[in-house]
């Protein structure tokens, strides 16, 4: 168990507490390791239909031709929602806060925009009769050329059926941040340390892969029973998409084998409840592991380049980032992630100069979206690998060169908000101290209260 | 052929949730006859543990024993709304909200309590385990299942309470990017350990030692929890995974964990780490969101690792034995030309 090192801001921790504090067990813990929690798949209905989607092929493509009568003739398929079927077909899950334009249909009209994109719905009596159908639908694509790479994209022929391969903030193609005048920084820099960073999309593997099951009520409402991460969320975007009242809708949920960010989409239940709504009948889509990876939205790939202007003594004068958010086909949450990336950098540290550009990107692969530290976890590689490639440069100790540059309270960050609350000081003099490591006293002074003189 | 060690510093900060659309959640409790509490909630615990958290901010607020309180979530029908289980919001948002709802309910069960005693309302206090007296003097005092059931079957009361948090939506201003997008800042640093072999590219991450400030550690087993498993993702992000091995190019994508390699046990490193409380003005006794951030620091503190033990940077995830050994090649082709 973690130590709690209570010699650090002893004064403000103070309280006095009889339960918070306490490492009282986990009110699920025995459930989940007797088996006993119930999760969305424990709740079955009889009658229920298995959705099985046709995917696309193709990683751009027009779609000429739908034929689902081959489907039809599978034994069990009872039926194949196309388009055609979804009242409000357009939409993007933000839509809720504002976000627009609506980007992504949720089965598609005339083109498809990434392999493995959802084309039509087969509902069928058993998983077996539905893949069997999935497999029978006949479509007819006509190939166009994709686009994988986020800066070759920002200059190519936009591809969606509206819109430019980039989302439009206000105006802008990217997010911005500026603060001071970076290339007065660089002029007065000692040191020019400039650094391009990647990463590649990654997969939330979940232990209970994304899914649901829609019930129609006697009373005409439906009952989704989901393992969403947001159940107001997807109850609203179901609501809107399906064209129904709010209250017609009831989402239960709020266990969940794993989420990491993989279920805040809302993917599943709007096309499920559909099915139910038509038929009459339970029906039941769950990703399967291989449309976990693939098809489900990944964490983005991002690509940075950061340029710092550097004093001899340590100090940072001037930070220059360029980031790519690869949002895939479809924005989803990219849009936010991308603005949340922006508003993290330039990192923990008190920069007097800072210049981000922050794009998000569309390309012809899998909608990334969400996932734990989404818009940060990839920064903070860029950025961490960064500092340590400046304090080599310099022949600086990391922790010292971080320490030069560390937030204080007071400070005003990048994005113009007062830094409060700061401990990124306290937390490496603490890891110096765990790992032995002795820092000079100039440095082990330091506190986040304030800036020494 | 060598085994080579290295060691790598990383320092983060993260923010405790994103209020970009506004970001709110709500939750309502009631006490059941004999002094229970229930919680609703439409929130969901993906297994970081909001339900347990939750539960034990509501007793502190109450002053009961935490034993005494259910939660019940997640269903819309029931439970009022909540934004959902993300950006490291559930402890502060939630914890927000039931924190005043559990004012809110405390205040009807402490002036039954009072009409009970006949005595002021501000004169009691509870004792967290289950009773009400007068301050100073435990003698004078009723259970918590006696004004529960006298607000029930004498005084028609019902103890209950509404609690909200909502942190009003920040515009960003498109020029400079001014924003205000969140609540308060969680902060870590991790020293990563680890050795390469110079001769396949394998990667052992030997040891991982961090410090997280957390604002407070509302349960520090749960908090270990998040530790632990965020640095094996952390770990499984810096050396193993990818849905696109060869991105930008889309071929090779794995369809199955044979095919999407991830840390087994066995890789796990040895941890040892130290938590700092620094309170959080606007967090519920202080706290701030821990989940997402600990998946954070490790993954630079091991690339910055493998570069002090072998001298090559790769500067983009995830780092292969394949980069690796490119790397070395080119390494040696730099100092030996030549060859």
């Amino acid at each position: 168990m973690e130590k709690i090192d209570t010699s650090f801001f002893s004064k403000e921790r103070e309280a006095d507490l009889f339960v918070v504090g306490e490492s009282v067990q986990r009110a699920d813990a025995r459930g989940h390791v007797t088996g006993q929690t119930q999760f969305y798949e424990d709740v079955t209905f009889p009658n229920t239909l298995h959705l099985k989607m046709v995917r696309s092929p193709h990683h751009h493509a027009l779609i000429k031709n739908i034929d689902v009568e081959p489907a039809m003739k599978v034994p069990g398929v009872v039926r194949v929602l196309t388009h055609k079927d979804v009242p409000n077909n357009w939409y993007t899950i933000l839509k809720l806060i504002g976000v627009g334009p609506d980007d992504e249909p949720v089965l598609p009209e005339d083109r498809v925009l990434f392999k493995g994109e959802q084309v039509c719905a087969v509902l069928a009596e058993t998983e077996q009769a539905a893949l069997e159908g999935a497999r029978r639908v006949v479509v007819d694509y006509e190939e166009l050329p994709p686009v994988f790479d986020v800066e070759e994209a920002m200059t190519s022929k936009p591809f969606k059926q509206a819109g430019t391969n980039y989302f439009v903030y206000e105006g802008h193609n990217c997010r911005r941040i500026r603060f001071g005048d970076v290339d007065k920084g660089f002029a007065e820099a000692d040191h020019i340390i400039e650094h391009r960073y990647e990463s590649s999309p990654i997969e939330h593997a979940p232990t209970e892969t994304t899914g649901c099951t829609a019930k129609p009520e006697g009373s005409g409402r439906v009952t989704v029973y989901s393992n969403t991460q947001a159940l107001y969320f997807t109850l609203d975007n179901m609501a809107l998409i399906l064209g129904v009242p709010f209250n017609k809708l009831r989402l239960v949920g709020g266990t969940v084998g794993g989420g990491f960010g993989g279920k805040v989409d809302v993917i599943v239940e709007p096309i499920a409840a559909l099915g139910a709504m038509l038929t009459n009948r339970p029906v039941k889509y769950a990703y399967s592991r291989a449309e976990e990876m693939q098809v489900s939205s990944p964490r983005a790939a991002e690509r940075l380049y950061i340029k710092d202007g550097v004093m001899k003594d340590g100090r940072i004068v001037a930070r220059k980032i360029t980031l790519y958010v690869d949002a895939g086909a479809y924005c989803r949450h990219s849009t936010y992630g991308t603005t949340k990336a922006a508003a993290h950098m330039p990192g923990p540290y008190s920069i007097p100069n800072v210049h981000v550009d922050a794009y998000c990107v569309y390309t012809n692969r899998t909608p990334s979206s969400a996932m734990r530290g989404f818009g940060v976890t990839i920064g903070d590689f860029a950025l961490e690998s960064q500092m340590d490639q400046v304090a080599r440069h310099l022949g600086m100790d990391p922790m010292e060169l971080r320490l030069i540059n560390a937030y204080r309270d007071g400070d005003t960050k990048a994005h113009r908000k007062t830094v409060d609350g700061a401990a990124l000081v306290e937390v490496i003099q603490a890891a110096a101290r765990q790992t032995g490591k002795e820092l000079a006293p100039r440095f082990a002074a330091m506190s986040s209260y304030q800036r020494e003189a | 052929m060598a085994w080579l060690s290295g060691r790598g510093v990383a320092a983060v900060n993260y923010p405790t949730g994103m209020n970009l659309g506004g970001d709110p959640s709500q939750a309502l409790i009631h006490a059941t006859t004999t002094g229970g509490f229930v919680i609703t909630l439409s929130s969901v615990d993906l297994g970081q543990g909001i339900k347990t958290v939750g539960a034990q901010i509501a007793a502190e607020t109450l002053g009961v024993p935490y034993e005494n309180v259910v939660i019940d979530t997640a269903d819309t029908d029931t439970g009022p709304h909540c934004m959902g289980t993300f950006a490291s919001r559930g402890t502060h948002r939630i914890g927000n909200a039931i924190m005043m709802a559990a004012r809110e309910a405390r205040e009807v069960m402490m002036s039954v309590a009072a009409t009970e005693l006949e005595v002021d309302a501000g004169d009691l206090v509870t004792d967290g385990k289950g009773k009400i007296h007068v301050n100073g003097a435990p003698d004078k005092g009723i259970s918590v299942v006696d004004v529960a059931l006298a607000a029930h079957f004498k005084h028609g009361k019902t103890i209950s309470g509404r609690g909200m948090f909502m942190k009003p939506k920040s515009e960003v201003v498109p020029e400079t990017g001014e924003m205000d997008p969140d609540s308060c800042q969680a902060h870590a640093c991790t020293v990563a350990e680890v050795e390469v072999d110079d001769e396949t590219g394998e990667v052992r991450v030997k040891k991982l030692t961090n410090a997280y400030e957390i604002g407070r550690a509302m349960n520090p087993a749960l908090a270990h929890q998040q530790i632990v498993g965020g640095a094996w993702m952390g770990i499984s992000h810096a050396l193993y995974e990818t849905t696109e091995p060869y991105y930008p190019d889309r071929g090779h994508g794995p369809t199955d964990f044979s095919q999407y390699l991830m840390p087994g046990p066995g890789d796990l490193a040895e941890m040892e780490s130290v938590i700092i409380e620094r309170p959080a003005s606007n967090g519920p006794y202080g706290a701030k969101g821990i989940g997402e951030m600990t998946a954070n620091s490790p993954i630079p503190a091991i690339a910055n690792a493998i570069f002090d033990a072998c001298g090559v940077r790769v500067q983009s995830l995830p780092i292969t034995p394949e980069k690796i050994l490119r790397g070395l090649d080119s390494l040696r082709e730099q100092s030996n030309p030549t060859h």
